[in-house]
């Protein structure tokens, strides 16, 4: 088994190399970073032309990619211009850890940017993964006892319905419904945008009230797609011997379905759920974006939109990372969950 | 007695045997008693006749034509969907937005399918050396979320491609841009379903036959084992029309997608949540269309899988 995550983690660097050069190409034409850099303006050429050389960007591509994998402190960067390199670098680059500074927010590490952003992104996303996990459960489980009835059917069409929603449909929709026309009907509504009212504070009654709308609108689609996938698997399930064996020797039947099939039917949940994790850490841009809150897929939009490549290649990469740890992780659980399958080494 | 014998009609054994059904009109059979497919054809339908045949009755001039001191007026018998915040009609616009939208949708797939076609067949066929580089290209595009790699992309490609005019009417050259984008960045798991029935077919008698005889690689691949798996690649397809329209509106939605003045579903919601409450009409009809098109895209997607793959047949 040990040397079966070795291996996967060998193969997953050769991976990452791919996605970090893909991206950094694609990275190339994201605009200016320096005319937004900091809130100013650079009215001097001079400044401008200083300042491009101070971050590397008149280097050719594959330098600046190569300065942002393994840094620069072990040559030196020509700072005034004179084609002559004098000073020494001082970049440690990603493979030792140094995500580099934000351009937009100058000289801050992009890891404090991003770290700054991150638990409110957590938070937004667990809480749904976690509703929309158990909401999946209760409806999965119920549809496949009931299959063909016209609770069934019409959960189903249901289903189909949330899973073609756009975010922003549901978004807005809810918005509308329990914001606006709530307080309108003159009952309590909900808050719309931001994590807070500024005016009440940073609580923890407040923030949960805030989630509110996100969360719903997060859950809609990968909650019809996971009750599909419980209600397939708990079919499945419900037809083998064991379950008939059960069935047959008197066993009550909320025994029969939460302990003898619910427990291997949620098996395959967890290989979901842990492919879908990793994604979290990226947030969901639209909804964040619709809400006003402060994770890190608004992040990334507010950095992409100003060009500020370390952060934007940083977000990405954590992402890269998290997707290929948890592949590896879903795997060894599932192995360790079910006994059925074994890796060769 | 042989009078009598013959006024009872017989039957020969021709007659009695209906003639057996095609694979297709098999499928047909098991499409139809798929009810919800065909509720989302219908509704399909519709929807194109809504977009196409509705410029009939609205001219593109009236669509784009604005007038703001008629902005934002709500829902009336002159602008039965209201008007938009610099005055365009509100309706007139989703019959336009609706033709580009759902040409994007169908453009986008045709790039997919074509460059998922291409990998997968190459991966699956040659193995080896070439199967190792264009799958780790494949999973590393996939370990990006989408919506991450649709914006990096959007932004990497934006300005370059001039306005373009087609049958006397002009287009926002972003338009092809962001066909090509969607395409670009949707086309791994099919790529990887063709990948994963060529290594199977491959390994047919049939194959082994027609390169005994001498046929090219490219024959094999694209006469030979190509037809045979074109049941899952247009399942895929399918609803991979639904994710394409989706993700024009997502992307079109950030400002990232289509430019003004052509209108589509996705870039009428653009800034739309500054009018949640006073303006409500300005979301909710482009919002509704663009769920009804992917809903019944999603109906008819799985109502093909059905008809298509004798394997499931569970619901």
């Amino acid at each position: 088994m040990s040397r079966y995550i070795i291996r996967r983690f060998l193969q997953g660097i050769p991976l990452l190399f791919i996605i970090s050069i893909m991206l950094f190409v694609l990275m190339m034409n994201m605009g200016d970073p320096i005319s937004t850099m900091g809130g100013r303006s650079m009215v001097r050429p001079e400044d401008r032309a200083r300042l491009t050389r101070q971050l590397g960007l008149d280097k050719p591509i594959y330098i600046q990619y190569f300065y942002w994998l393994v840094g620069n402190d072990w040559t030196k960067v020509d700072l005034n211009g004179d084609g002559v390199p004098e000073t020494a670098g001082t970049r440690h680059g990603i493979l030792r850890g140094d995500f580099g500074t934000s351009l937009v927010n100058r000289g801050v590490p992009v890891l404090q940017v991003i770290w700054e952003r991150l638990p409110n992104t957590l938070l937004l996303m667990l809480a749904s993964e976690v509703v929309v996990v158990l909401g999946a459960m209760l409806v999965g489980i119920y549809s496949a006892l009931r299959q063909y009835s016209v609770w069934d059917h019409i959960i189903t069409a249901l289903l189909f319905i949330g899973y073609s929603m756009p975010i922003f449909f549901i978004a807005l929709l809810s918005m509308y419904i329990f914001a606006v026309l709530f307080k309108r009907w003159g009952l309590p509504y909900l808050p719309t945008v931001g994590m807070f009212d500024p005016q009440v504070g940073k609580t923890t009654g407040q923030v949960m009230l805030h989630m509110i709308l996100p969360v719903l609108s997060m859950s809609i689609v990968s909650f019809a797609s996971y009750s599909r996938y419980i209600r397939s698997t708990m079919l499945e399930v419900m037809g083998q011997d064991y379950i008939r064996t059960a069935k047959s020797k008197g066993l009550p039947r909320p025994d029969i379905i939460f302990v003898h099939a619910l427990k291997n039917a949620s098996l395959p949940i967890v290989t979901v759920v842990g492919l879908d994790l990793p994604f979290l850490l990226g947030g969901a841009v639209v909804t964040e974006r619709i809400f006003a809150w402060p994770g890190t897929g608004r992040l990334f939009l507010d950095h992409v939109t100003r060009g500020d490549l370390p952060v934007v290649m940083g977000i990405l990469m954590l992402i890269a990372v998290a997707v290929v740890v948890f592949q590896i992780i879903t795997d060894v659980t599932y192995a360790w969950l079910d006994p059925r399958i074994r890796y060769e080494a | 007695m042989t009078t009598e014998t013959r006024s009872i009609p017989t039957l020969s054994a021709d007659d009695l045997e209906t003639p057996p059904l095609s694979l297709s009109e098999l499928a047909w059979r098991r499409f139809r008693r798929h009810k919800l497919a065909v509720f989302g054809t219908v509704v399909l339908v519709l929807l194109f006749l809504y977009s196409f045949g509705g410029s009939i009755f609205a001219s593109e001039e009236y669509a784009n034509y604005n007038d703001t001191s008629q902005h934002l007026s709500s829902p009336s018998l002159r602008h039965p969907f209201g008007t938009d915040t610099i005055g365009r009609d509100v309706l007139a616009r989703t019959i336009y937005g609706g033709q580009i939208s759902l040409l994007i949708g169908l453009t986008a797939v045709i790039v997919e399918t074509g460059l998922g076609i291409l990998v997968g067949a190459l991966a699956g066929y040659y193995g080896g050396v070439v199967d190792n580089i264009l799958m780790r290209i494949t999973e590393a595009m996939l370990n990006i979320p989408e919506i991450f790699l649709l914006i990096v992309m959007a932004k990497f490609f934006s300005g370059k491609i001039p306005d373009i005019a087609v049958f006397g009417r002009t287009f926002s050259g972003s338009v092809v841009l962001i066909v090509l984008i969607i395409g670009g960045t949707a086309w791994m798991y099919l790529a990887r379903i063709v990948r994963a029935e060529f290594l199977s077919l491959k390994e047919n008698d049939f194959v082994l036959a027609a390169r005994a005889t001498g046929t090219s690689n490219m024959r094999i691949i694209f006469l030979h084992i190509l037809p045979n798996s074109i049941a899952p690649i247009v399942v895929t397809a399918t609803l991979g029309v639904a994710n394409a329209i989706l993700s024009e509106a997502y992307i079109s939605f950030l400002g990232l997608g289509v430019q003004a003045p052509t209108a589509t579903w996705g870039n009428m919601l653009d800034g739309a949540n500054n009018y949640l409450d006073t303006a409500p009409w300005l979301w909710f009809f482009p919002g509704l269309l663009i769920l009804l098109t992917v809903l019944s895209i999603n109906f008819l997607g799985d109502g093909m899988r059905d008809a298509l793959d004798p394997r499931s047949r569970t619901v």
